[in-house]
């Protein structure tokens, strides 16, 4: 983070992130709600690319920009068309609540820590060192993880699936 | 390979950039950022040039070999055999008036033809094509080529959507459901790859394929099948562009963009379609690498022969094949690829595994490689082909709840009378 280039990338990628974020928030329709928050996921991706973590970055542009987008659009395309829009709710004033109280505390956190700055510069390959770990010291939860992530696929298509046999 | 000095010598076009760093950095002492950008910047406008350059090409070959397999002639008016069609078509998209709908959602409609030129062009910057001429050789290359070829679906899915028209509505949900099936076919196609040739950098993926003389197209044939299947599903290409089925559901995403909104779709179309070429020669085909042919030959030139030859397969099956309907297409990806990209990784993954742990020299072990995998190829396809098409009646897929959603037309077969067989 010494060289201007990754100070200007920082700044721009943090205003584009959470810009966007905040526009998720204002937008009333609900498809450009998505728009945004798909662009906020790709300016988080550009901030680990500064972090020099590249591994994370394409996984974060595979996952979150890939495939949980597509996984809202199918939420909000599922969703009768008198809620398509972000309406008001009864719940505003408590979430607005909550999310000062999650964004002040991490605000308070980082600003009060006495990081400590690493001597060291900027990770070489990170995707086999992510990979060994994953398979080595960390293969347990690992291996839970996709076991949880199979139930709760098996789940979906229990739940979803139509009672009793379809008219033949 | 000796060195490249002289400017005839056309072997390296990247030499020429170098030279231009170095007079710069010498001459004038930039600072880096200025060399860093300079360099980008060449890179990107001479991808950019080839690509149009290509894409203008190839509106007229693919019309005249399309042409050619349907028993008729094709575009031959303009100019000497039609060569001129493609600037006459150019010009008439950007004469024409760009129609905007009444109800259409302003900001991203018009959003919707921009962003579908990111993916395509962006997985350029990662293909090597030639010796040192890659613009960014990622060591997450395989990785990112995906995830960019991912993000397509957002711009067709916005397209769709603020055309407020049901018929691009349609399409732009055909692209998503289809596209979610065979990201994951991609996935496992080029993990076969990677398990290979041991890094996700496709600088290096090359390398190996030179190094043992042995094109994965010849090791991983079923990874390669399935990765231009779920390629060209990606990249609506006919027989699967079920998202801009004419014959079903008017143009699909782009129904309601005419002029040169049309033409950025268009033009898009071509760009993805060149993109995937140049993945699927980069991981398959040896890159711009040919059994020490590139020592002779332009490496970027043997690379663009090979990147031409995989697009001509694309149109090969646009004119050949008839269009899939989106139930067939979705249950082909998780009932026939699926299962085979999952055994293919794990043949390759105990191969890879035999062949380190073992102390096998490369020589006996990549012909033996080679012919197993082509022989699994050829049995799984056939064998689980065959198993699937004799499921018992009553266990065969009846509705396809989703699939009816997006626009499939389904046929219920009429009851028979209770008695007759």
């Amino acid at each position: 983070m010494d060289d201007a280039g990754s100070v200007i990338a920082f700044w721009l990628l943090a205003a584009l992130t959470v810009g966007s974020a905040l526009g998720v928030i204002a937008v009333r329709d609900l498809i450009r709600a998505l728009v945004l928050l798909i662009t906020s996921f790709l300016g988080v991706a550009g901030l680990y690319i500064t972090l020099s973590a590249d591994f994370v970055a394409v996984a974060q542009v595979l996952i979150y920009a890939g495939a949980i987008s597509i996984l809202l659009i199918f939420a909000i395309m599922l969703t009768p068309r008198a809620s398509r829009d972000n309406a008001e709710t009864f719940l505003q004033v408590p979430a607005f609540l909550l999310a000062g109280l999650v964004a002040f505390t991490i605000a308070f956190i980082s600003l009060q820590t006495d990081w400590s700055i690493a001597e060291r510069g900027g990770f070489g390959e990170t995707a086999s060192a992510i990979g060994e770990a994953l398979l080595s010291k960390y293969v347990l939860p690992f291996e839970m993880a996709s076991v949880l992530l199979l139930v709760a696929m098996l789940g979906a298509i229990v739940l979803v699936r139509p009672e009793g046999t379809p008219e033949e | 390979m000796p060195a490249l000095a002289a400017w005839y010598d056309l072997r390296d076009l990247g030499h020429y950039v170098t030279s231009v760093i170095n007079w710069l950095q010498d001459d004038l002492s930039a600072p880096d950022w200025v060399t860093y950008v300079v360099s980008g910047v060449i890179g990107i406008v001479a991808i950019l040039l080839w690509l149009l350059i290509s894409q203008l090409s190839f509106i007229w070959i693919e019309r005249r070999i399309i042409g050619r397999m349907q028993a008729r002639i094709g575009p031959n008016r303009v100019g000497p055999r039609g060569l001129l069609q493609p600037i006459a078509d150019a010009l008439k998209l950007l004469l024409k008036e760009a129609i905007t709908v009444r109800l259409a959602d302003r900001p991203l409609f018009w959003l919707g033809p921009v962003l579908i030129f990111v993916p395509a062009m962006v997985v350029f910057a990662v293909i090597p094509f030639g010796k040192g001429m890659t613009l960014a050789d990622l060591n997450v290359g395989v990785l990112f080529v995906i995830a960019i070829g991912s993000t397509n679906t957002v711009a067709v899915f916005i397209a769709g959507w603020s055309s407020n028209n049901k018929f691009a509505l349609l399409g732009a949900m055909r692209t998503v459901a289809m596209l979610i099936s065979y990201e994951l076919i991609q996935v496992l196609a080029l993990l076969g790859v990677v398990v290979f040739a041991g890094s996700m950098r496709l600088g290096e993926v090359v390398a190996w394929q030179s190094h043992y003389n042995a094109w994965l197209l010849f090791l991983q044939p079923l990874a390669l099948v399935s990765f231009m299947i779920a390629s060209a599903v990606e990249i609506n290409r006919s027989p699967m562009d079920i998202s801009e089925a004419e014959s079903e559901i008017v143009a699909g995403y782009h129904t309601e963009y005419s002029g040169i909104k049309f033409g950025f779709f268009y033009t898009a179309e071509y760009f993805a379609g060149f993109a995937i070429s140049a993945v699927t020669v980069t991981l398959f085909l040896g890159g711009w690498t040919a059994w020490g042919l590139e020592e002779w030959v332009p490496g970027w030139l043997l690379f663009l022969s090979k990147l031409y030859l995989v697009f001509f397969l694309f149109i090969w099956t646009r004119g050949t094949l008839p269009r899939l309907r989106i139930d067939q297409l979705m249950a082909f990806a998780w009932k026939f690829l699926l299962p085979l990209a999952l055994v293919n990784v794990l043949v390759a993954g105990g191969e890879v595994l035999a062949w380190r742990e073992g102390d096998i020299s490369s020589n006996v072990a990549l012909p033996i490689f080679g012919v197993a995998n082509a022989v699994l190829a050829a049995q799984l396809i056939i064998g689980w082909g065959t198993f699937m098409g004799h499921l018992k009646p009553e266990r065969r897929a009846k509705r396809a709840v989703l699939t009816q959603e997006l626009g499939a037309v389904y046929y219920v077969p009429p009851k028979r009378p209770a008695g007759e067989p």
